[in-house]
């Protein structure tokens, strides 16, 4: 599987991880207060055509590290299902977007510039950071009273490319153009608004910007690696892993961690919705195969205590979900062992499973009749843990969670 | 500029964007979380709130998150990349010798114009980052790095309010 981004926690402990934070904050600072941000004239000057430093280190900011991180996905080294993409609320983004905007130009910093600005003894810099502490005082009172509209036109984990319906690559090659052509435009005004105070670019101009291009298209010629492509990557060690019946999880084992309240359960019903309207175990929802890859994502904003359970009529389907839910990174997933036609065997009166039973019932088909869509209202829906004390192999194990629940600004 | 007669010049913007650019990379690669700055001092802040009013902490759902119960506020990667933040700030104004206390502010202004103004700035910089979840930093630069919709929409919002607003303060900054 990809390598990074690294499991931290687990390479260096809780507090060893917050090291190489700091020495990323390190780096960060350094290069904001070489670009001159620490000086607030420098920033307020990009809002009157005179200097337009600030939208050329952030631009060239943003198209290199978008090409180095597409193109490392590309190729298989970074999983960019588990780097942090700030989820959209869109419009309390915007609000926030604009008033940011008053306070930059009133202001003249921004909350990682001013930090910055207070380290090299900029007096303005100081009282620009004890404003801004006072302003996130104020928000953490105020929240509250429009708590509605903060959590309002939430979109989740979404991104350019799903918005305009096109592969990644296409996205970065755009941006990286549409970037290159402002720089030259940037350059033009700075020219006749600044005048002959106004930096020449280097020579290295030119190449290095061709350079990102072709890096571009290469992002774009190679493409992302879609699900069946990632789970090549892996697909060596977890074949073992199913072979092995070391994710197959026996129905007294789910009923456990469906009771456990340091767990939370969630079960993926694989089923067709007529299966699974005649039965189901309490609290699955219905995951039909199409949908496996897109509800991936919004599985990943799980807590970390999650466990996954996929769950078929017999283990068919359940692995191919199994398959394409680790493919895409999603952590803690297993499969309910013989599927609901074991689990209904194991939580009936021995009446019904004689009764019901449909004789030579085909692979991944229901084994147990029923003349009624009861769903979840079946007593082998929600078997009380306390009358079936079943011995089981437990083998769930929480992994320490990879997938990004917080970035940004945390 | 002759009070930055012994002071390096800065780098050329494009050089320093693509360090930038290199530092959020290593930032996603290494930690897959990218840069942030206001989250740092959001915690900070909550650290002190909760070393004299817990009591106000437990009831705030939103303070509630980071200090409620025995949850430590700096108990975060986020503080620990603010305070190298300023750490590296420091260290990089010192070999530019550029570590100088003074106001940078426009020629039609005094003081304690500049400072009031910077404390306004601050305030709507800070309420204006917590509601759009992130600042110029984790927004803007980790988000528009990842393709985040709503990270774009962000930054062009942060540059319409300046922009919108350029006019009114022209005397303050020319």
């Amino acid at each position: 599987m990809t390598a990074f981004p690294l499991p931290l926690t687990e390479l260096l402990g809780h507090y060893g991880s917050y090291m190489i934070y700091l020495l990323v904050g390190l780096a960060f600072g350094a290069t904001l207060e070489t670009a001159g941000f620490g000086n607030s004239k420098k920033l307020a000057a990009q809002f009157y055509f005179k200097d337009l430093t600030v939208f050329k280190v952030m631009f060239t900011a943003i198209i290199v590290a978008c090409v180095l991180i597409f193109l490392s996905s590309a190729v298989g080294l970074l999983d960019y299902n588990l780097v942090w993409v700030p989820p959209t609320y869109l419009w309390p983004g915007i609000v926030g977007g604009l008033i940011m905007g008053a306070g930059f130009i009133v202001g003249g910093f921004c909350p990682g510039t001013s930090l910055v600005a207070m380290a090299t003894g900029k007096i303005d810099g100081v009282f620009f950071v004890l404003g801004v502490l006072t302003g996130i005082f104020l928000f953490g009172e105020t929240v509250g009273s429009f708590a509605v509209f903060f959590e309002s036109s939430f979109m989740g984990r979404f991104t350019l490319p799903e918005l305009f319906g096109v592969s990644y690559g296409t996205v970065v090659v755009g941006v990286v153009v549409i970037a290159l052509l402002m720089f030259w435009g940037a350059e033009a005004i700075e020219a006749r608004v600044g005048g002959p105070t106004a930096q020449k670019a280097p020579r290295l101009a030119v190449p290095a910007a061709a350079g990102l291009v072709i890096l571009a298209l290469a992002v774009m010629l190679v493409g992302q690696p879609d699900s069946a492509d990632r789970w090549k990557m892996i697909e060596a060690e977890q074949v073992a892993m199913l072979d092995e019946r070391a994710v197959q999880i026996e129905p007294a084992e789910l009923l456990d961690v469906i009771h456990n309240v340091q767990i939370k359960a969630v079960l993926l019903d694989v089923r067709d919705e007529r299966h699974y309207n005649q039965f189901h175990v309490h609290g699955a929802r219905r995951l039909p195969a199409d949908d496996v890859v897109s509800t991936a994502r919004e599985l990943m904003f799980e807590p970390a205590n999650t466990v996954f359970i996929t769950m078929g009529n017999d283990e068919t389907a359940a692995t191919e979900a199994w398959k394409v839910l680790k493919a895409e990174s999603v952590p803690n997933v297993y499969i309910l062992d013989g599927g609901v036609n074991n689990w209904i065997k194991t939580y009936s009166d021995e009446a019904f499973v004689e009764e019901r039973l449909i004789r030579g019932h085909d692979n991944d088909q229901p084994a147990y009749m029923f003349d009624a869509a009861i769903g979840s209202r079946h007593p082998a829906a929600e078997p009380n843990p306390h009358a079936f004390e079943i011995e089981f192999e437990p083998k769930v194990k929480l992994e320490l969670k990879r997938a990004p629940t917080s970035g940004g600004c945390g | 500029m002759s009070d930055h007669s012994r002071a390096k010049p800065y780098m050329n913007p494009y050089l320093a964007g693509t360090l930038l650019g290199i530092v959020l990379f290593l930032a996603f690669f290494i930690t897959g979380t990218g840069l942030g700055a206001s989250g740092g001092l959001n915690r900070l802040l909550v650290f002190f709130q909760n070393l004299f009013v817990p009591e106000h902490i437990d009831h705030v759902p939103y303070l509630l998150k980071m200090a409620g119960g025995n949850t430590n506020p700096l108990d975060s990667w986020i503080v620990y990349l603010t305070v190298g933040t300023v750490a590296g700030g420091f260290i990089s104004g010192l070999f530019g010798r550029r570590v100088k206390i003074e106001t940078n502010k426009g020629p039609q202004i005094g003081n304690k114009t500049r400072w009031m103004m910077a404390f306004l700035g601050g305030i709507l910089m800070g309420y204006g980052a917590r509601l759009a979840r992130g600042c110029t930093s984790g927004q803007a630069l980790s988000g528009g790095a990842v393709l985040s919709v709503g990270s774009w929409a962000f930054m062009f919002a942060v540059f319409a309010g300046a922009y919108a607003l350029a006019y009114f303060f022209r005397r303050y900054w020319n």
